[in-house]
């Protein structure tokens, strides 16, 4: 049992959040427990012990795998492959080494040369989370038995291989239904919506209009469902200006669309124009508005030879044009690829920032933050309506409008208001994240494929970094969402459109991300949670403040090992006050038994100054 | 005229001043800001607004000595002087002609000034303006220090200067060498210099040196710590190379020998003249570094952002500390894991060993992590120890560039990244180092006003005003009460640390070994299995007289030291982590960061609005105090213990109250910005930053196959 203990807490399949401040590792005991929600232990005598999910079946092991590990070596051990995992071990080795991936997260498997004189051969493992894996292997000296590589690659591309994702197997009952978290009509009438102003229209409710949107749409009032109609042909893949989030106060609105198709020849939509009008009406505190094209503006008006482009003054008077100067997903795409070559498996010491700097990662993160920050801060200083758009709406502005909802909205900023925002801005509004991510497919080439949402999260977490005490959850939540973005183990992240979704029943045969979250909240949690409740956050976007997300990027590289003291230290606080309190309380009930005839009570009672903590701000 | 109530030291003069001066308010463009009147005085620059303050925030955190308007003069940096439209470094020749229209002042402590000249009568500006071109950069004599001037009557608050050991008697060292169970010999023949004026007053050395008096000194083993296996480090000065003779050559070997014999007859010896960037080497990255954070205005700020990363690599600064980290990982390496003595060199003996012997016993020894612990560090290596500060401090402005190095910043910049990296492991907090860094400039401590212990007691001497209240006594930095009260002092403290537990120790780490002055884990497991080789246990002694002769050809190849304390460094991490113990830096690029605390703090374009770590040490901070509290509550009631009330500083923090954490800037408790000001920081020239030229740039924003345009 200790052994596997010990492999668990090597593992990296679920993020080890070891803490070395408290002495051991704390990854241990989370692990465990964690372990026990979700996994029966698999048992064989030859092999040693594998924990294993439901409906998880080995399919195949082999002895005798060396895995080249670029930080301690070549590692002898065993490698077993299941229908979720990955499951490599040594044991002859202190302390035991293991590895042990969901098959989710390999983007490329391939054989490296040819056999060597020994029959060896080597096989590469790219993965989406930041490493890269080698092993050596005996090739089997049966030609008819297929190495346990191969059985590795039919089971890591499950999609191209015609089979089904691990998520539409796994049946692990949570004691939370994640798939309820989210209630669009719920989140609507936390915001006041629908007023006098607004509307909710049902004109997608079978997705005719634009399947890549949600089925509920908030709009002007004013603007019928036919005109939704006519936008919607103006409007690239018919993804018409809606409503995201509406500012309690001043009324001043966060609107999402994709470009114009207004072409070379600047063709024009009366419906639009109107629709637009009528969201800066709707907004009476302004008489201006701003539209965020999220593209840098060489890029906006290059669409227009394809029929794109952006909003014309003359057609949107009153309204304001800023081009934001986002990249593209390919850009991006690139960009992680250098950084990946930066930190991983070794990085260059002497040349470490200019290396950083080469990949212009911080800088595209300068830029989005940049333009969320500007969004949010028309949006409560200005007060106006803003409109944001890129090309089809669904990469650069999802990015921006969460991350301004997430600065203007504290309810954003909680556990709960997280997991909201994730399925509103990016699952219902149609985020392509089977294209974006390429679950279970084998083609890694593919040009769809691009890190937006981790860019987004990356942002998430930088502001973080800045306001430590305003949000509710942790880093390991953070990091946990981007496990399973890749992991294929819950149905959250699958398919491209809410649409899609409902076709192949995600919700029916997959558990959600969030069920499992939600049963655990107590790791996700930030103890230091303060949670100013009307407080808009404006981060600081200088590149001086930005930091590699060391945690996340750098994890395989054991030197960078995390390290929480503060998360930690406040931890052992609480618990010695609650041990403190405790003590104060039976000596005072004794106290007050020995001297019940007496009236006389010590003024300043120490427990009266002593204030829950969580309601300090 | 300066009324009355001004000065907020006794002993201060004003030379000139004049009126009306425009103060620029520096957190924008539009060429804005306050009226007053600018002054100099023999302390400080000073600006004094015609406005009536606002009803500002009680500040908890004020310099006693200087306000946010003040500089004092030895934090000058530099001078700019605007003419048409024209900036000018301002040079005494520059002076006698015309003065600008305006003048910007650089500080040491990297604030910035701008102030326009052209309100006040010309005959006025004109006086300002040399005269503070002259006191601030004019080469001066010592005497010429507000410090002789400063007449501060001592505080009542001395307990911390108390708890500080000062090694200026010869029962500080014997105390010391009893703490480390050190086996030397304390030298008291020094008492009037007449052995060398370069050496401390007292000093230790190893017990078999016999001969104190060849070379002036030079080359005598000086000793710094000893570790709890016996072992000892010791700093030594050099000769200059080319004096090299053979009589030279047999002192040193004596000498070397005589460390040897400290402890197993071992010794590996470094000249980190050798294998260290220079004094003048860190002179020139530090000014290349430092420009980064003096921003003048917006637009600079965010040119400079564009290429932040490549600019802070091309200055070489982060990378001098880590070389000195590194290195005082290798000396620690040496004691911890080798137990072997070790030898450091170097030139004076003052500068590099002063790092790196300091750097070593931080991460070896945890009494040095307290507050007392490094303030009698600094005393030990620094003060007593005879660290140039007057000449690489440049105090008075001398013209000779040779002799200036901010050497004891670089100590501070490589304990920020300990404090950084390890926080718990610390009583005292960023905002310590911080302010110790800025005490540096002020002029009226006598800790970084001297060259050596000689110097500071001849001129003390001398000083003296005709003997008649004992010799000059200005304040050492250690009495922070001249400059803090003591609410501001609790900033020094860092919530974070975790104090020694002593009781219940073995119900919290059970399988971790004792030993007995805990200072770091025992070596066994560290231990490299031993070499194969002739060599058995009887002639241990006979290999490392052989290891003697290796002079300081230890680890001559560049790549050696890397590898070997990489592997040390990752055994010490793969164990549980003790912040009692023995402490290591990760030295990988991107764990070596930049102290933001330090360089930031002016930059309105870098203040997180109601972010920060102010908003969580607040948290810690109170919560702190609370279990203070219950546990004073629980050893009142406890009646039949008698427990002693426990007088550590957290209980302090209980005064402690920002009821707006939440809107406190990051640069707290610096600088403070205001509420109204309370809008985001909107980059300017966003795509300057970036421009992607490759042809991914111009690529469809979708695949092909996807994009169906109509």
């Amino acid at each position: 049992m200790e052994e596997s203990d010990s492999v668990e807490s090597l593992c990296s399949s679920t993020t080890t959040r070891s803490d070395r401040s408290s002495g051991t590792r704390v990854s241990d005991t989370e692990l465990r427990s964690k372990g026990r929600a979700i996994e029966k232990v698999y048992k064989d005598p030859s092999k040693g012990e594998l924990p294993l999910l439901p409906e998880e079946h080995v399919q195949d092991s082999a002895k005798d795998v060396t895995y080249i590990c670029p930080f301690i070596g070549p590692v002898r051990g065993s490698l077993s492959v299941t229908n979720y995992r990955l499951f490599f071990r040594c044991t002859d080795r202190e302390p035991v080494f293991g590895l042990d991936l969901p098959l989710g997260v390999l983007s490329r498997v391939e054989k490296i040369g040819a056999a060597t004189s020994r029959g060896d051969v080597s096989y590469g493992l790219a993965c989406k989370d930041m490493r890269n894996l080698r092993f050596v292997h005996k090739e089997p000296e049966d030609s008819l038995k297929k190495s346990v590589f191969e059985v590795l690659m039919k089971f890591a591309f499950p999609v191209s291989n015609n089979m089904s994702l691990f998520a539409f197997e796994y049946k692990q009952v949570f004691p939370e239904n994640g798939w309820k978290v989210y209630d669009p009509l719920a989140e609507y009438k936390r915001q006041g919506l629908p007023n006098e102003s607004w509307r909710i229209s049902k004109v997608n409710d079978h997705y005719e209009l634009c399947d890549s949107y949600p089925a509920a749409l908030v709009v002007p009032v004013t603007i019928t469902d036919e005109e939704l109609r006519r936008v919607s042909s103006f409007r690239a893949k018919g993804r018409i200006p809606v409503l995201s989030w509406i500012h309690p106060e001043s009324q001043a609105a966060v609107v999402r669309a994709s470009q114009p198709m207004v072409g070379q020849n600047g063709r024009r939509c009366k419906e639009d124009e109107k629709l637009l009008q009528a969201i800066m009406d709707a907004n009476a505190q302004s008489h201006k508005m701003f539209i965020f094209d999220a593209r840098p503006s060489v890029n906006a008006a290059a669409n227009k030879m394809k029929g794109g482009g952006y909003e014309s003054e003359d057609a949107y008077q009153n309204a304001e044009l800023v081009f934001l100067d986002i990249h593209n997903i390919h850009v991006m795409r690139e960009s992680l690829r250098k950084l990946k070559e930066v930190v991983y498996p070794n990085i260059e010491d002497s040349h470490w920032l200019s290396n950083l700097e080469s990949t212009h990662w911080l800088e595209h993160i300068k830029l989005i933050l940049a333009g969320a920050l500007r969004i949010a801060d028309k949006v409560e200083s200005g007060k106006t309506s803003v409109v944001v758009h890129c090309s089809d709406g669904w990469d650069r502005t999802p990015q921006l409008t969460s991350l301004a909802l997430i600065m203007l909205d504290s309810h954003y900023r909680t556990i709960r208001g997280f997991q909201i925002l994730l399925e509103k801005e990016w699952l219902s509004f149609g985020h392509r994240f089977q294209q974006r991510v390429g679950h279970g497919d084998k083609n890694h080439t593919d040009a769809d494929r691009s890190p937006i949402f981790l860019q987004f999260i990356d942002c998430v977490w930088q502001m973080t970094r800045q306001f430590p005490a305003a949000f509710e959850f942790n880093e390991y939540f953070l990091i946990t969402i981007l496990d399973h973005l890749y992991s294929c183990l819950f149905g959250t992240f699958l398919c491209n459109s809410e649409q899609q979704r409902l076709k192949e029943e995600v919700p029916k045969h997959t558990v959600s991300l969030w069920s499992f979250v939600n049963s655990q909240l107590e790791e996700f949690v930030n103890p230091l949670y303060v949670g100013y409740p009307s407080h808009v956050l404006f981060p600081t976007v200088g590149i001086r403040h930005l930091q590699l997300w060391v945690t996340y990027y750098i994890r395989w590289n054991p030197r960078m090992r995390p390290q929480e003291p503060v998360h930690q230290r406040y931890k052992e606080l609480l618990a010695k006050r609650a041990e403190l309190q405790k003590r104060v309380e039976e000596l005072q009930r004794e106290a007050a038994n020995r001297t019940a005839s007496s009236s006389s009570e010590r003024a300043g009672s120490p427990t009266r100054s002593i204030t829950p903590v969580q309601t300090f701000v | 005229m300066i009324c009355s109530g001004f000065f907020v030291t006794s002993g201060e003069v004003e030379f000139c001043s004049a009126n009306p001066i425009l103060k620029y308010t520096q957190d924008d463009l539009s060429q804005r800001g306050v009226f007053g009147t600018l002054f100099c005085t023999n302390f400080r620059v000073t600006f004094i607004s015609d406005e009536k303050p606002q009803e500002k925030t009680d500040k908890t955190f004020k310099n006693k000595l200087y306000g946010e308007n003040d500089i004092p003069l030895m934090c000058v940096d530099h001078i700019y002087g605007v003419y048409d439209e024209k900036r000018k470094l301002i040079t005494g020749g520059l002076v006698k002609n015309k003065y600008p229209s305006k003048m910007i002042i650089h500080c040491k402590d990297l604030r910035v000034f701008q102030f326009s000249l052209t309100f006040s009568k010309e005959e006025d500006a004109k006086k300002i303006f040399q005269g503070i071109a002259h006191h601030c950069l004019e080469e001066k004599s010592l005497k010429c220090v507000f410090a002789f001037s400063y007449m501060g009557t001592p505080s009542p608050e001395m307990q911390w200067k108390q708890e500080t050991v000062m090694f200026d008697s010869p029962e500080d060292w014997t105390q010391e060498m009893k703490r480390t169970k050190a086996n030397c010999r304390l030298v008291t023949e020094n008492e009037n210099f007449e052995l060398s004026q370069r050496l401390p007053k007292y000093f230790v050395i190893p017990l078999t040196i016999g001969d104190l008096f060849s070379y002036q000194g030079k080359g005598l083993p000086i000793w710094c710590w000893s570790h709890y296996s016996g072992c000892a480090l010791f700093k030594a000065s050099f000769p200059p190379v080319t004096q090299e003779d053979g009589d030279f050559q047999k002192h040193l070997d004596t000498m070397i020998n005589a460390v040897a014999h400290n402890h197993l007859y071992s010794v590996k010896t470094e000249d980190l003249s050798e294998s260290l960037p220079n004094i003048q080497d860190i002179q020139q990255s530090y000014n290349k570094f430092k420009q980064f954070f003096l921003i003048e205005n917006s637009t600079d700020f965010w040119l400079s952002d564009v290429k932040w990363f490549s600019s802070l690599e091309s200055s070489g600064w982060l990378d001098i500390i880590r070389q000195c980290l590194q290195k005082a990982v290798e000396v620690v390496e040496c004691l911890e894991k080798d137990n072997t003595n070790v030898l450091i060199t170097e030139e004076e003996g003052t500068d590099l060993c002063c790092v790196i012997s300091s750097l070593a016993q931080i991460m070896l020894d945890p009494y040095y992590r307290t507050l007392m612990g490094f303030q009698s560090l600094v005393q030990k290596e620094w003060v007593a120890g005879c660290h140039a500060f007057l000449d690489r401090c440049n105090h008075l402005h001398q013209k000779d560039k040779e002799y200036h190095s901010p050497v004891f910043l670089l100590f501070l910049e490589c304990v920020w990244q300990l404090v950084h990296q390890h926080s718990p492991a610390f009583q005292f907090s960023e905002t310590y180092l911080t302010v110790l860094s800025d005490s540096v400039h002020v002029p009226v401590f006598s800790t970084f006003l001297f060259n050596s212990s000689h110097h500071r007691e001849s001129v003390m001497k001398a000083e003296s005003p005709l003997a008649q209240s004992g010799p000059l006594s200005c304040p050492t930095v250690w009495d922070w009460s001249v400059q803090f009260d003591s609410k501001a002092q609790n900033f020094f403290f860092n919530p974070l640390y975790l104090e020694k537990v002593k009781h219940d120790r073995a119900v919290r780490k059970p399988h971790k070994p004792k030993h007995q002055r805990n200072l770091s884990l025992p070596s066994t497991a560290f231990k490299t299995p031993p070499k194969k080789g002739f060599f058995k246990d009887e002639t241990d002694s006979l290999k490392k007289m052989l290891r003697v002769k290796r002079l300081s050809r230890w680890r001559g190849s560049p790549d050696a030291p890397a590898a070997t304390t990489r592997e040390f460094f990752e055994s010490w991490q793969h164990r549980p982590l003790d912040y009692h113990g023995l402490l290591l830096p990760c030295l990988d690029g991107p764990a070596v960061h930049i102290w933001m605390q330090r360089y930031l703090r002016w930059i309105p374009e870098v203040y997180i609005l109601g972010g920060g770590s102010v908003a969580v040490m607040t948290k810690l901070m109170e919560l702190l105090s609370q279990v203070q509290d219950l546990k004073r509550v629980l050893e009142q009631r406890d009646s039949s213990q008698a427990a002693k009330l426990d007088h550590r500083p957290y209980f302090q923090h209980r005064l402690l109250s920002f009821d707006s954490s939440g809107r406190l800037s990051s640069s707290f408790p610096f600088a403070y910005t205001c509420y109204r000001s309370f809008k985001p920081i909107i980059p300017t020239g966003l795509m300057q930053s970036l421009m992607v030229t490759d042809s991914l740039a111009s690529q469809e924003d979708e695949a092909s196959s996807v994009v169906s345009f109509v």
